[in-house]
């Protein structure tokens, strides 16, 4: 009785035998493919967001042994502190400067830059060029550059009569010189995306203006500007993300002085984690920063949604 | 009368051509002033590497060398760990590239070709991580490291970065436009699906793979951020974080530091001329860091 069970089963088993070869070419090896990806951006991505809201949650130093649970107290802290809230105007002063400035600025070179002549191909490549060059050797070269003594531009204020101006030590013109050097670097990251805007608009849309009698710059307005509107949103959202994140040029020409003048968000998050140790509230501010950079894209996006082009 | 209306109709045409001349000039003139700033710096810092520091205090208004010395090329090497800071870069971004390609291009092909459970989920995650500001992440991974004990290794300045979100994103999009007759006719002859990756679908989508090679590769090499929270140790560090450490404590000779950010430009320059194409798609389609 037992045995022939046993055996029922071993028939049975065997009766699905030959499903099985079909179950294995069905079997598809996609999460074998994925494995090493999916690894490393669980262990140094996704947790990692987690943990650091997790670790905004507590008073907490690198290092310590004890960690001492605040709640929201970062957060409270963070409203209290001034060098938040100048750091927050810093990096909000900068951005929207910054993008707008780069939006039009690239906008009207790409207009006059969209052909596909070698002259324009390569003046296209020269306005390109700086976006490939490390922001520190950027940095590095405009921080002596703008240098009263030795720099190009006081040079040129001494060689008209003028008095070299300390663009950098002088707190009320230290941020406007981030501004312009950062524009400096991205004008042609900001003409390329445009161009390949420009490019997708269809030669129709001109053509039926033109036989109207409308002047270029209307035909700018109200032919290009609408047909361009993806490629307005996505210049402007990942210009924003971008300039959101200043860091770099801050680090290397200003170190966020002077006066904290140019204490940007993420130089404040890097000295509280890396500089003072306060784990805590570095990983507050890092929450406050994802915030933001969601809370502008959300309202870019609302802004930006078509109400139907044509 | 008809003279007159003769006469507008003769002017009105040349009026515009003149107005149009006009512009273009303007046009030029604006383009032309935005070239000379975007090259002038380049210029200056090529040349500002081969000036004496007298020669700099002397004529701050000079684009050239008033004479040439190659002083700064020669210190660089002493006054800072050249030669170390080279080579960690182009280990961290050349190794952390290699490792992108291969790993991305793998979960490319399960997206893009593979049925099974938990692919969407898997793509959502992938999405997931694009959207969140890398600095989100910095504190805990540092803390991560720390534990592993890998800071100030190569492999801790590597595996965190050895792949990417929108490498994964760009690659699968390439090879959803690949035809499946394709790989199809390579299963009816028994390959499988790591052969099918390797041999069908990889060397038909070169032009993706390069743009996230070179994409990747200069983002690595140009990063300060990471590199500065992985290391401290002045013999692990890259170059961006080493001239910005250096330039600010020890290293005051303006032809040193000028020296080496131009030879830390050179591979990425040299790469720009030869495949400058792939720098456009990547940065057109992504943005920059």
């Amino acid at each position: 009785m037992s045995a022939s069970t046993i055996t029922g089963a071993r028939t049975a088993s065997a009766g699905r035998a030959p499903a099985s070869p079909r179950r294995r070419t069905r079997w598809s090896p996609g999460l074998l493919f994925l494995a090493p990806s999916l690894l490393i951006l669980g262990v140094f991505v996704l947790w990692p967001i987690a943990q650091s809201f997790y670790y905004s949650l507590f008073d907490w130093t690198i290092g310590a042994n004890s960690q001492k649970w605040l709640g929201l107290g970062n957060y409270v802290a963070l409203t209290q502190d001034p060098h938040f809230w100048n750091a927050l105007g810093v990096t909000m002063v900068y951005t929207v400067i910054t993008v707008v400035l780069l939006v039009v600025l690239g906008f009207l070179v790409a207009l006059a830059l969209q052909g596909e002549g070698l002259i324009t191909r390569i003046v296209r490549s020269a306005l390109f060029f700086p976006t490939i060059v490390s922001l520190v050797s950027i940095g590095l070269v405009w921080k002596f550059l703008l240098d009263p003594q030795i720099g190009l531009v006081g040079g040129l204020f001494d060689l008209i009569g003028a008095k070299p101006i300390a663009f950098l030590t002088d707190p009320s013109l230290a941020l406007p010189s981030l501004i312009f050097v950062g524009v400096w670097k991205s004008v042609g990251f900001a003409m390329i995306i445009f161009v390949g805007g420009l490019k997708a608009v269809p030669a129709e849309r001109y053509e039926a203006a033109r036989l109207d009698g409308t002047s270029r710059a209307q035909s700018v307005w109200f032919i290009t500007l609408p047909s361009i509107r993806p490629t307005l949103l996505f210049a402007t959202l990942i210009l924003t993300i971008q300039s959101l994140q200043l860091f770099d040029l801050v680090y290397v020409m200003t170190g966020g002085g002077p006066l904290f003048a140019t204490d940007s968000l993420v130089n404040l998050l890097y000295r509280s984690g890396f500089v003072d140790y306060k784990t805590g509230y570095a990983a507050a501010i890092s929450w406050v920063l994802f915030a933001i950079v969601m809370i502008i894209s959300g309202i870019q996006l609302r802004l930006f949604r078509y109400d139907d082009v044509d | 009368m008809s003279t007159e209306t003769l006469r507008q109709r003769r002017t009105r045409p040349a009026r515009r051509a003149d107005g149009a001349t006009i512009n273009r000039i303007l046009v030029r003139i604006f383009i032309g002033v935005g070239v000379v700033l975007a090259l002038v710096p380049f210029i200056w810092m090529v040349s500002g590497s081969f000036r004496s520091e007298a020669d700099l205090f002397g004529n701050p208004a000079s684009l050239f060398p008033g004479s040439i010395t190659l002083h700064g090329y020669e210190s660089v090497w002493q006054q800072l760990p050249f030669l170390r800071l080279l080579l960690n870069s182009f280990v961290f971004a050349g190794v952390t590239t290699l490792l992108t390609l291969l790993f991305d291009s793998l979960s490319a092909y399960a997206l893009a070709r593979l049925r099974f459970r938990g692919r969407t989920l898997c793509f959502i995650l992938v999405l997931i991580t694009l959207m969140v500001p890398f600095q989100v992440t910095l504190i805990p991974v540092f803390i991560e490291l720390f534990h592993l004990g890998w800071l100030n290794t190569y492999q801790g300045l590597i595996v965190p970065r050895a792949t990417s979100a929108f490498g994964i994103f760009l690659l699968r999009q390439a090879f959803i436009s690949i035809p499946t007759e394709l790989d199809e006719a390579a299963r009816i002859d028994g390959a499988s699906h790591l052969r099918i990756y390797w041999s069908v679908i990889l060397p038909l989508a070169k032009p993706a793979l390069a743009t996230v090679a070179v994409l990747n590769f200069m983002n690595l090499w140009n990063d300060l951020l990471w590199p500065l929270v992985v290391t401290s140790d002045p013999n692990m560090l890259t170059l961006p974080a080493g001239l910005t450490l250096f330039g600010g404590a020890h290293v005051t000779d303006h032809a040193v530091l000028l020296a080496g950010a131009v030879i830390s430009l050179l591979p990425i320059a040299v790469a720009f001329f030869l495949a400058q194409k792939y720098f456009v798609a990547g940065v057109s389609t992504s943005g920059l860091k």
